[in-house]
């Protein structure tokens, strides 16, 4: 018997009380599903510099705007070495071309070719490009380029232009060609004798 | 018990194999493999006595003189496991060597934990040196109260620590090509598993409270590339991890330090390293790399997009591609099986091209989404063969073959590819990719 259970079921009661009252003093333990506290509130002027993500809709692209012509300027600056002449030919990806060749042996998968989205183009050369310095084009300038491959794709005129408003109605060709994750679409069988060798 | 030595002058592989009965030679090797198993002191023993025979041991001189003093400041391998190494695939030197991919040794690492020196790397702009002061990881959004989070403020969280594979969505890309003569290391290396540290995303999440209209966040990292992925919410609430340590300590650079995402199961592009923000919306972004890359392009020239969960597999590593087995007799099969959908349940190994099919001994325990090692002793005749090896999860999924992917998908897709792996042994012993 330990003396614990002699002990009247008051005073054991009592005991814990106390040390309920002890521990408030100098620690509390805390409660699953209860926010810690912990973490510095942030807002959004201070985040500025980070919050540069485009979403599909355009929710995010600043302020500014490029033309074809600009952007050509600015590839063959600080693009071409990389990606080629005309987005073909580089050592980088293909960026031109490839229309309609998705569906055969040799698909050439491009901005124009396969990119769903215009808002891609403008997020992702924004925060990766140029390869040798991220981050360091303007919004103009992120807006001209992004012109400029539009139009060796055939998605904009030569005079063409793009802000904030233009940017998400560009129509991309293979927008609808995407579907969300269906498999299994292979199921394999488990056979052990006697099987039809495959691999 | 069986005698420990042979009687002089007998082949043991070539003995044990001797039979002429008309069942398939692959079923009866492996019942043979079985016997092995069981004796398996004595096989042993009859396998590697060849090579001992008349051998003299000496007292080497590391015997008979002090070694290295201690302190040495970080343990390194020994200097004779030099070749035990990352390596990019063999005939493809990357144009931007820091956008490119460093390959684990599966054919020369043991158990189940891949050592931090050789877990895979797959960057896009490189390793950045992240100075942890500094470092901050930011959730905003759709959130109540937006925070900015310490890597020492993370630290004062519950720490939760879980085995989990962690495999690239392109591994295995080049079987979807004509099969090329290469290692299990060039072919399968971009797969490796740690026991990761760090705090349930979960408990962040409540830290900042989620509106109720936030279905997903975007992940970004902090290097040249800010990388980006949408994340499904529910999978974040489920059993995502903001991890700041493998494998006991802190995470290494090219693996995210000081911090990254971990979620279970899914191609690795989606556990963003060097972690710096979570932003929650309503709808997936859309990024470049859950558009332009890591969606799976079919025959009908449509793409399959946020396939996420990375499917039953397995590969044996040994034998394996570029290995020649020196004698024959007893060998160890072994090799490595994972499923993103839960445990493996079973591997199942063929050593004839798939027309027979024999159960391999998992080593335990068996973890969820973890890599599991699989083995199976096998006697061989000297003869050619094909092995392969089929794992089932514990959903009932079964490995397909590559012929039954390609009939599905095409060969443009990329990846995603989990079919059986065949490595041919000639009657010199070399060990080849094929596809059967």
């Amino acid at each position: 018997m330990s003396m614990f259970e002699r002990k009247p079921l008051a005073a054991l009661l009592g005991a814990l009380a106390l040390s309920a009252a002890l521990s408030a003093c100098h620690s509390q333990p805390v409660r699953n599903g209860q926010p810690l506290g912990l973490g510095t509130p942030v807002d959004a002027a201070q985040l500025a510099a980070w919050d540069i993500d485009i979403d599909a809709d355009g929710r995010g692209l600043p302020p500014g705007s490029g033309t074809v012509a600009a952007g050509q300027r600015i590839y063959e600056t600080r693009c071409i070495a990389c990606h080629g002449a005309g987005g073909q030919n580089g050592i980088a990806d293909r960026l031109a071309g490839g229309q309609g060749s998705l569906a055969t042996k040799a698909p050439v998968r491009t901005v124009g070719s396969f990119w769903p989205y215009a808002t891609t183009l403008f997020d992702y050369v924004r925060r990766a490009m140029p390869f040798d310095s991220p981050q360091s084009l303007t919004p103009d300038e992120v807006y001209a380029v992004s012109a400029y491959l539009l139009h060796l794709n055939g998605l904009l005129p030569a005079d063409g232009r793009l802000d904030a408003a233009s940017l998400p109605r560009v129509v991309m060709p293979n927008r609808d060609g995407f579907k969300v994750d269906d498999r299994p679409d292979v199921v394999g069988t488990r056979c052990l004798k006697d099987c039809t060798p495959g691999s | 018990m069986p005698p420990y030595l042979p009687p002089p002058g007998l082949d043991a592989g070539a003995d044990l194999v001797a039979d002429k009965s008309a069942k398939p030679p692959g079923r009866r090797r492996f019942l043979q493999g079985g016997a092995a198993l069981a004796g398996g002191a004595a096989a042993a023993t009859l396998a590697g006595s060849a090579r001992a025979a008349g051998e003299v041991l000496p007292v080497p001189a590391w015997t008979r003189s002090q070694g290295r003093p201690v302190a040495n400041p970080y343990g390194q391998p020994s200097g004779f496991e030099g070749r035990v190494i990352r390596r990019v695939r063999e005939g493809a030197q990357p144009p931007f060597p820091t956008a490119a991919s460093s390959l684990t040794p599966l054919a020369d690492i043991f158990g189940t934990i891949t050592p931090n020196g050789l877990v895979f790397e797959r960057h896009h702009a490189g390793i950045p040196d992240i100075d942890p002061e500094q470092h901050r990881l930011v959730i905003h959004g759709l959130v109540e109260r937006p925070l900015s989070f310490s890597l020492n403020d993370l630290l004062r969280f519950p720490a939760v620590s879980r085995v989990h594979f962690l495999e690239c969505a392109g591994n295995s890309g080049s079987e979807w090509r004509p099969a090329r003569k290469l290692t299990v290391q060039s072919l399968h290396g971009l797969l490796s598993c740690c026991e990761w540290t760090g705090v349930s995303l979960g408990t962040l999440l409540q830290e900042v409270g989620v509106a109720p209209e936030a279905k997903w966040l975007l992940a970004e990292g902090a290097d040249a590339a800010a990388m980006t992925r949408s994340v499904p919410l529910d999978k974040a609430l489920d059993d995502a991890l903001i991890v700041y340590a493998q494998n006991g300590e802190m995470l290494r650079p090219e693996q995210g330090y000081p911090l990254r995402l971990l979620l279970p199961g899914w191609e690795g592009n989606i556990s963003v390293k060097w972690l710096r923000r979570l932003k929650l919306g309503t709808a997936p972004w859309q990024s470049r790399q859950e558009t332009s890359k890591y969606t799976d392009l079919l025959p009908d020239g449509t793409s399959r997009q946020f396939s996420f969960v990375l499917d039953v597999k397995s590969v044996i590593t040994g034998p394996s591609g570029g290995q020649t087995l020196k004698s024959r007799g007893r060998q160890q099969i072994t090799g490595l099986a994972w499923s993103g959908h839960g445990r493996i349940r079973r591997v199942d190994v063929s050593i004839d091209g798939g027309r027979n099919w024999e159960e391999a001994v998992l080593q335990t325990p068996v973890l969820d989404r973890a890599l599991t090692r699989f083995s199976l002793p096998w006697l061989w005749d000297g003869g050619p063969a094909v092995l392969q090896s089929r794992a089932v999860d514990s959903h009932g999924n079964v490995q397909p073959t590559r012929s039954q992917l390609i009939a599905a998908r095409g060969t443009e897709s990329a990846y995603h590819y989990n079919g059986i792996q065949s490595w041919q042994v000639l009657p010199s012993g070399e060990v080849h990719n094929v596809h059967v």
